[in-house]
């Protein structure tokens, strides 16, 4: 009989080596899956890998790995204090749409008027929409003990809901000939995030994402509302008898990560889409939580499972376009990657005992 | 007289640790058998060799001179081997005779089983009603439910795992009356403690063991319990001491404390009154469950209370968190070690930092000084002689009384106005416990006021200035320790809980 027995402390080999694991044994099992599908394995994984860093046309692609990497990982940061809490903000998409709108409105309104507060503006706006929309689902938990997963989540279709309203009514572009969609902020000087360098890909959201990262890491290895949330995850009694307020922490851990996720929105909307539409969002805020997880809800680690989840998007579209990949397989594979991450992560604090073993 | 059961040679070996080494004894009908030692001696392992838990490396048991070796407890009951656990396993929400059925291996219908429920709680004296929910029961009664559920099975042996440390002095005697009774039909009992005064009470013979050994056998009537408590612990025991210094001002008053228990199954406090004097330690004594977690909570500044309740040196508390308290010197330590004093998954320096970051000036600005920390924890380490190889290792790796030590340790190490410790010795072995409870003394000696609930009524009478009980989240009117006899600390407690039940 094979059974697991609870480790007497989490291994940190396997805390390091779990997402290592997970992708190998992604890159093997999507190329059974691609090959099942009648493609060569070996090929669709370079394609997925290795064409968007080194292939004829990475200097397109390159960029590309900033421009989609930038608000997985800004989402996922703000995640990643929740999640490490105890506190599951599901519904990120929702806030980046809300911080989208906010921000995208208070652009458009401006219309056509130029100054330079008008961009930092925005970016404000765009934080507090998603802040706000964040804040439903704590309030709601602090004052009513409201299960914050279920809120957050059905709030996402709640603000695509709004998304839709917006595109086709107060936000349409009133020279837009009667199609769906805002006016494009790409051509709106004063509102654009444009790209700082040319062709590199580093636009403002970049840069909002970097400084998140540090501020994260700062935040959780040095001070004390870090140490709060760590606790808060580690033992959440522990936490209330060190002094720690749950009620606070609840509303400082959503607010942040909806608010990030805000600005991932807004410079989303304001730059690489240029403009509010229906098919606005494409789930940013559903994969960071794979990437928060992958990145084992540290700072480091989310840069890089960002790059990672990114390069993903990237070839799955090249595979798509190349190789004539279906988009479910794609999914598929993503999906694999979190999958295998959850289930190699059992053995950090698990191991597996071959033959009878007695109760102790 | 054949013996009932022979143990010759039990040796079981754990990675790392021999719990049991080369262990015999044996037992004859109707013996009251002690089986006493440290925690980590090898008790716990040791019945559960005979209760089919855990399977010897080496030696055998021989039951009424046939070979015995149970696989599993099913096959140990069958055999007539019944016990009862320090903790109980038991559904809050179901009677107890439901409670009873799950517990069986082929249950009676409710109505038969209720009247034979009845029938033994007769015999033996043990007063407990059937129909009621098992969640409204005190702990002596919830252990009269496994009792029964033993005894249903009719046992030639009965295991009892330290039954008492959950009774007030009354339950425990009635719990004796009961044992007496089984014992004069011809039942065995093998009975696990530490208590010395109750062994010598009770029993006809005692082994002891120590690191796995036995090192000894006497029959406890006619031997001192020091000369026994020696034999356990290895050493001559240094008993605490204190001057007995003029007690003080009023340093912590409480006041008609009353506030509702933040869990389902907890004890509301009602109205609790007593004031601390400076230099005094207060000892809470009563039975778990009576409200012990919530009055430490409603102290340590984890549950809030309304202003008037609780006032610190003239000034309100009741309403400021754990931090504010902290700050004017009013400190905790409460009882569960893992999760609640400490984070069991962080170091000893992160866990040095969960209390210490304000009194010891772990933080500038809002960003935590990790060096400091360190040197706290270590300071603590060194301090209270807590074993480990540094404050960088997990708390749960530390062994019980080590990581104990350190709790109470960091607290008493932050130069306390006041101290409130639940349990500070639950589950520590005597030297380290001798330790906590003369860091606890020295504290009082320096001019702080200590607070200590417990539910080991000898460690209250040794430290305890005064004496209080909590019952029903009510505490009685603290008096002097000196001169308590235990009957009137029974009656503090709250006599025997059930009594109205059956007539004993």
């Amino acid at each position: 009989m094979i059974r697991l027995e609870k480790r007497p402390r989490p291994s940190r080999t396997f805390a390091w080596a779990t997402p290592l694991l997970a992708v190998l044994a992604t890159f093997f099992f999507g190329g059974v899956l691609f090959a099942l599908l009648g493609k060569d394995p070996v090929q669709s994984i370079l394609t997925i890998f290795w064409q968007p860093l080194f292939g004829e046309f990475s200097f397109f692609y390159r960029p590309q790995l900033l421009i989609k990497g930038a608000p997985l990982v800004l989402i996922a940061i703000g995640l990643s204090l929740g999640f490490r809490a105890g506190i599951w903000n599901i519904g990120a998409e929702g806030q980046y749409i809300m911080g989208a709108l906010f921000g995208a409105g208070v652009g458009l309104a401006f219309y056509p008027a130029e100054g330079v507060f008008i961009f930092p503006l925005m970016v404000i706006a765009g934080a507090f929409g998603g802040w706000a929309w964040a804040m439903i689902p704590a309030v709601l938990k602090v004052r009513f003990g409201t299960n914050e997963i279920l809120v957050s989540l059905m709030l996402v279709y709640v603000a695509e809901q709004f998304l839709a309203s917006m595109s086709l009514g107060l936000m349409k572009n009133p020279e837009g000939f009667g199609f769906p969609g805002s006016r494009n902020l790409q051509q709106y000087p004063s509102a654009h995030n444009a790209e700082i360098i040319t062709n590199s890909g580093m636009h403002w959201g970049v840069v909002a994402a970097m400084i998140a990262v540090i501020f994260a890491y700062v935040l959780l290895a040095r001070h004390r509302l870090g140490f709060a949330v760590r606790v808060t995850g580690e033992a959440p009694r522990a936490a209330r008898f060190s002094g720690v307020n749950p009620g606070r922490l609840i509303l400082f851990c959503l607010g942040t990560s909806g608010m990030l996720a805000g600005l991932a929105g807004l410079f989303e909307v304001s730059g690489p889409a240029g403009q509010v539409s229906i098919d606005f969002n494409v789930g940013y805020g559903f994969t960071a939580i794979i990437v928060a997880f992958l990145g084992r809800l540290h700072p480091v680690g989310i840069v890089l499972a960002g790059l990672l989840m990114a390069l993903t998007y990237i070839g799955g579209d090249i595979a798509q376009s190349q190789l004539g990949l279906p988009a479910a397989a794609i999914q598929v594979f993503q999906g694999m990657l979190l999958f295998f991450l959850l289930a190699f992560d059992l053995f950090t604090n698990y191991r597996l005992r071959f033959g009878r073993t007695e109760a102790a | 007289m054949t013996p009932l059961l022979t143990l010759s040679g039990l040796t079981k070996t754990y990675p790392g640790v021999v719990a049991n080494d080369d262990v015999s004894l044996s037992i004859a009908p109707g013996e009251v058998h002690a089986l006493l030692g440290e925690n980590g001696a090898g008790k716990s392992t040791l019945v559960k060799m005979i209760y089919g838990l855990v399977k010897p490396d080496q030696g055998g048991m021989q039951m009424n001179g046939a070979p015995f070796a149970p696989a599993e407890p099913r096959a140990a009951r069958a055999s007539g081997v019944g016990m009862v656990f320090q903790h109980f396993s038991l559904f809050d929400a179901l009677s107890v005779a439901e409670n009873i059925a799950l517990g069986m291996e082929n249950a009676p219908g409710m109505r038969i089983l209720s009247q034979r429920i009845r029938e033994v709680s007769d015999t033996y004296g043990l007063p407990l009603s059937p129909d009621r929910i098992v969640g409204d029961l005190s702990a002596g009664e919830r252990q009269r439910v496994e009792i029964i559920r033993c005894l249903l099975q009719e046992p030639k042996l009965l295991i009892m795992d330290e039954p008492t440390s959950v009774l007030t002095p009354q339950e425990v005697e009635i719990l004796f009356g009961t044992l007496r009774k089984l014992s004069a039909d011809g039942t065995a009992i093998l009975y696990i403690s530490h208590k010395l005064e109750e062994i010598r009470a009770l029993c006809d013979t005692a082994t002891i063991l120590r690191l796995g050994k036995v090192v000894g056998t006497c029959i406890p009537r006619e031997t001192t319990a020091r000369d026994i408590a020696e034999m356990m612990v290895g050493k001559v025991l240094s008993t605490p001491t204190r001057s007995g210094a003029a007690l003080g001002e009023p340093v912590l008053k409480i006041e008609r404390l009353s506030r509702p228990s933040p869990s389902a199954f907890g004890m509301p406090l009602r109205e609790v009154t007593v004031t601390l004097r400076k230099g005094e330690v207060l000892g809470i004594g009563g039975v778990a469950g009576n409200g012990q977690d919530e009055l430490l909570s409603a102290l340590s500044g984890e549950m809030l209370s309304p202003p008037g309740m609780i006032t610190f040196k003239g000034q309100d508390i009741g309403t400021l968190g754990p931090n504010a308290r902290r700050r004017l010197g009013v400190l905790a330590a409460p009882e569960e070690r893992l999760g609640h004093a400490a984070a069991p998954d962080m170091s000893l320096t992160e866990n040095a930092m969960l209390t210490g970051a304000d009194r010891e000036n772990l933080v500038r600005g809002g960003f935590l000084d990790w060096p400091a920390a360190r040197a706290f924890a270590v300071k603590i380490i060194e301090a209270f002689d807590v074993r480990t190889p540094g404050p960088g290792n997990a708390a749960r790796a530390l062994s019980g009384g080590n990581l104990q030590k350190f709790v109470i340790g960091r607290e008493v190490m932050q130069r306390p106005e006041v101290l409130v410790v639940n349990q500070p010795t639950w589950g520590v072995d005597a030297s380290a416990a001798a330790a906590i409870r003369q860091a606890l003394l020295d504290l009082a000696e320096g001019g702080a006021s200590v607070i200590v609930i417990s539910q080991d009524l000898d460690e209250l009478m040794e430290i305890s200035d005064r004496f209080a009980a909590l019952n029903e989240g009510r505490l009685s009117d603290p008096r002097p320790t000196a001169g308590l006899t235990v009957d009137q600390i029974g009656m503090m407690m709250g006599g025997a809980h059930g009594m109205e039940v059956a007539h004993v």
